[in-house]
C-alpha cells in the first residue's frame, strides 16, 4: 500500500530531507519520500504492516522535527 | 502571511528596535559586561527564544546537527565571549531568512494551490425529478447534473441540455472560452460560463479528469531530481564536516599558540556558517517553482525529476497522428478525371466512415443519384450510377473486380474510383499538419534536442510528406504499436534522455518506455495522464517547446543557485578560519545567499 500523508508545520527544508532517510530506513517500509514544499510523505509498505510502519515514522518524524504533526 | 509569519515579523521588528537602542546606549556607556548583557539580552530574546526552545529539544533527541542546535550554540557562544551585539545580530539575521524563507515557500506553494481550486465540492444531480447537492463522489454513471453559471463541471460528461461557454484556464492556460452545445463532452474542474447546462455523467469522480489531475499534482513530489539529490547529500556531509572543522579550529590551534577566545570565535562563525538549509531548500524550491509555472501554462510535470530530464533531452520521436497533425482527414487532390471526387462523393454520401466524410465535405457539387448501394467494411462502397457499376474505395477492391488501378506513390490514402470496370482516378486523403508543427519542431532544435524522430503507422509516403512539412528528417513509418516501443528503445540506446511524445491513444506502453514521457492534449484521456510523466493538456505542439524552455530555465536557476550557495560557503568559511571574517559577515552571506537563490527560484514559477 502506498499512502501519502500532510505534514504539519515542517519548517526546515533539511529536516525533510533526514526524515526522508530515516522513514526509509525502518524496518518494512518499501519506498518513501518527503517533500518539504508540499508538505507532504508518502510511505510505501505492505498491508499487513502499513500501521505499525506509519506509527514508527511518526516517532521517528517527532525525533527530528519536534514541532512537526503528522496528520493521518 | 499566516500567524506565524505575522508573529516571527513582530518579533524581528521588535528585535532589531532593541539592537538598535541597546547599541547606541552601549556605545555612550561604556558600562560592565553584566550591565552590557542586561542591556542586549531583550533584544536577543525575542528572536532566540524559539531557537532555544527547539535547540534544547532536539539535544534531548540526540539531534546535535540541526541548524537552530547550532545557531544557539553560536550565539550563546558569542555572548559567553561578550561579543553581545554580534551574538544579537546572528540571530536576528538568521530569523529574517527565516522568515523571508516562509514566505517564498508561501507564495510558491500558492502557485500550485491554485490548480488545487479546480477540486469541485458538491454536484447537484437531478433524482426523480429533484435536485440534489450530494457530493461529487457519489454521483453515478448515467446521472443528470445540473450546472449553472459561474460553477464548476463536478465529473467528466456530455452534454444533453443547454448551451454554454466554458472556462478551461485551470486545466490548460487557455484563457479563450470553449464553445459546448449538446452532445459534446466536457470535462470536469472547467467553469460554466453562461446558462444552465445539463451533462450526462460518463465516469465516476475518481476516473475524472478532474480526480486524475489532482492526484498527479499531488503525487508530483515523491519522484526527486538527481539535483535534489545530490544536495541533500552534499548537506548530509557538509554539516558535519564543517562542524568538524569548527570544533578543531576552536580547541587545537590555542593548545600550542593561546589566544583561546580568538579561536573559539573563529569556530563559532563557522558553526553559523555550517547551516544547510538555504542549500537544501533553493533546489526544491526552484523545481516546485518550474512546476507551478509549467501549470500554470497547461503543462503538468509529474515530478522534478521530469522536469530535470525535460531540460537534459537531446532525442524527441514524435507520433504522427494527433500529435503533429490534427487527426482530421481532407482530400488532397484528385489524380485522373476529376469526375473520380463525384462519384466517390456520391456513393461515400452513404457512409458515415472519417474518410467518407471528408469527402463528403470536400466535393461541394450535385450528388450523382446511386442505387444498389453496398458498404465492404475495410474496402470501401460499391453501387451503380447510370446503369454502370460503380467502385470507390482502397487498392484490394479495385484488385478483387478486377479493375487495374496505376501503381501510385502519392503521400496519403488513396481511394480509387472506377465506372463499368474501367479506372477513372484517385483521391487522395491526407490528415493536416497543425498550424504550430513547423514552428514547434523549429524552437525544439533551436533549444537543443538535436535528433527529431518521427514515428508513425502510416505508410511510407504518408509519412515522408508529414514529414518534410513538418520540417523533420528523420521518420520511420508503418509501425504497429509494438515497433514503436522498440524504435524508442533504440533511440533510447545511442542518445542519453529520450523523450517521446504521443496523444495518449494507444501509446501508452511508449510513454513509459522514454526517458520523459510527454502526453499531448490529455484534456478528457485519463489514460494518458496515467502514462505519461509530462502532460500537455493543450493541443499545440508548441507547449512542447514551452515544457522545454520551462525545464531548462528551471535547471539553469538549479544549478546557479548550487553553485553560487556553497561558493559563498566556502568562502567565508576561509575567511572565517583567517580571521577576517565576523560573525555578523558570515550570517550577512548566509542569509543574503539565501534570498539570492529564493529570489532567483521565485523566476521558475514564471509563466510561460
Amino acid at each position: 500500500m502506498k499512502k501519502v500523508f500532510r505534514l504539519e508545520d515542517l519548517d526546515c527544508a533539511a529536516c525533510a530531507a533526514k526524515m526522508e532517510c530515516a522513514v526509509k530506513k525502518l524496518d518494512g517500509v518499501k519506498d518513501a519520500s518527503v517533500s518539504f514544499m508540499r508538505q507532504s510523505m508518502m510511505i510505501e509498505a505492505d498491508d499487513d504492516v502499513f500501521d505499525g510502519v506509519v506509527e514508527q515514522a511518526a516517532k521517528v518524524c517527532k525525533k527530528i522535527e519536534p514541532d512537526c504533526v503528522i496528520k493521518r | 502571511m499566516n500567524k506565524k509569519q505575522k508573529r516571527l515579523l513582530r518579533d524581528i521588528v521588535i528585535s532589531a528596535a532593541l539592537l538598535t537602542a541597546a547599541f547606541v546606549t552601549d556605545r555612550l556607556l561604556a558600562a560592565a559586561w553584566y550591565a552590557r548583557l542586561a542591556l542586549y539580552l531583550p533584544a536577543y530574546l525575542p528572536v532566540a527564544l524559539p531557537v532555544l526552545r527547539k535547540a534544547a529539544l532536539n539535544l534531548k533527541n540526540g539531534q546535535m546537527l540541526d541548524e537552530n542546535f547550532l545557531m544557539a550554540i553560536a550565539t550563546v557562544g558569542a555572548m559567553a565571549l561578550c561579543e553581545f551585539p554580534e551574538a544579537v545580530f546572528v540571530m536576528l539575521f538568521y530569523q529574517v531568512g527565516e522568515w523571508f524563507e516562509g514566505m517564498a515557500v508561501a507564495k510558491s506553494r500558492r502557485s500550485i494551490g491554485e490548480l488545487m481550486e479546480i477540486r469541485p465540492e458538491t454536484a447537484t444531480v437531478l433524482r426523480d425529478g429533484q435536485e440534489r447537492k450530494i457530493p461529487p463522489e457519489d454521483a453515478v454513471i448515467g446521472d443528470i447534473l445540473l450546472i449553472r453559471a459561474g460553477e464548476k463541471i463536478p465529473l467528466d460528461g456530455v452534454v444533453t441540455e443547454g448551451r454554454s461557454a466554458l472556462n478551461t484556464a485551470a486545466l490548460t492556460g487557455e484563457n479563450a472560452p470553449r464553445e459546448v452545445g449538446v452532445g459534446d463532452s466536457v470535462v470536469s474542474g472547467c467553469i460554466n460560463l453562461q446558462g444552465v447546462l445539463r451533462v450526462r455523467v460518463q465516469r465516476l469522480y475518481e476516473d475524472s479528469t478532474v480526480a486524475k489531475i489532482l492526484e498527479l499534482v499531488e503525487n508530483s513530489a515523491a519522484v526527486k531530481s538527481r539535483s535534489e539529490t545530490f544536495i541533500t547529500r552534499f548537506a548530509r556531509v557538509y554539516t558535519p564536516a564543517v562542524v568538524g572543522l569548527a570544533v578543531a579550529i576552536s580547541v587545537l590551534p590555542p593548545l600550542f599558540v593561546g589566544a583561546w577566545s580568538d579561536w573559539i570565535h573563529r569556530g563559532l562563525i563557522m558553526l553559523v556558517v555550517s547551516c544547510p538549509c538555504a542549500l537544501v531548500l533553493s533546489v526544491p524550491l526552484t523545481f516546485f517553482g518550474g512546476i507551478g509555472g509549467a501549470s500554470r501554462s497547461g503543462i503538468l510535470v509529474k515530478g522534478s525529476e521530469f522536469l530535470e530530464k525535460l531540460a537534459q533531452m537531446d532525442c524527441l520521436a514524435l507520433d504522427k497522428t494527433g500529435t503533429l497533425t490534427k487527426g482530421e482527414f481532407r482530400v488532397l487532390q484528385t489524380v485522373g478525371d476529376q469526375e473520380a471526387l463525384r462519384l466517390a462523393a456520391s456513393l461515400e454520401a452513404f457512409s458515415e466512415h472519417p474518410i467518407a466524410q471528408s469527402l463528403k465535405r470536400a466535393y461541394n457539387g450535385e450528388l450523382l443519384p446511386a442505387r444498389n448501394i453496398q458498404e465492404l467494411s475495410g474496402l470501401g462502397m460499391t453501387g451503380e450510377i447510370d446503369g454502370e457499376k460503380v467502385l470507390v474505395g482502397a487498392r484490394r477492391l479495385m484488385e478483387r473486380y478486377g479493375v487495374a488501378v496505376p501503381d501510385d506513390t502519392l503521400p496519403g490514402t488513396s481511394v480509387y474510383a472506377a465506372r463499368g470496370g474501367k479506372w477513372i482516378g484517385t483521391v487522395l486523403i491526407g490528415d493536416t499538419l497543425k498550424d504550430t508543427a513547423r514552428a514547434a519542431m523549429r524552437v525544439l532544435r533551436e533549444q537543443g534536442v538535436r535528433d527529431l524522430v518521427m514515428l508513425t503507422g502510416d505508410t511510407l509516403p504518408a509519412a515522408e510528406a508529414v514529414a518534410r512539412e513538418a520540417g523533420i528528417s528523420t521518420f520511420r513509418a508503418q509501425l504497429l504499436p509494438q515497433d514503436k516501443v522498440q524504435a524508442v528503445e533504440d533511440l533510447l540506446k545511442t542518445h542519453n534522455v529520450t523523450g517521446f511524445v504521443g496523444d495518449g491513444i494507444n501509446d501508452a506502453p511508449v510513454l513509459a518506455r522514454a526517458d520523459v514521457g510527454i502526453a499531448m492534449g490529455a484534456f478528457g484521456s485519463d489514460a494518458a495522464i496515467e502514462a505519461a510523466d509530462v502532460v500537455l493538456m493543450r493541443d499545440d505542439p508548441l507547449l512542447i517547446a514551452s515544457a522545454r524552455r520551462i525545464a531548462v530555465r528551471t535547471k539553469r536557476i538549479v544549478t546557479e543557485n548550487i553553485v553560487c550557495a556553497i561558493a559563498v560557503k566556502v568562502l567565508v568559511l576561509l575567511l572565517a578560519a583567517f580571521n577576517l571574517a565576523g560573525m555578523g559577515a558570515a550570517i550577512f552571506a548566509d542569509v543574503g545567499v539565501l534570498v539570492l537563490a529564493v529570489l532567483n527560484a521565485l523566476r521558475a514559477l514564471k509563466r510561460e
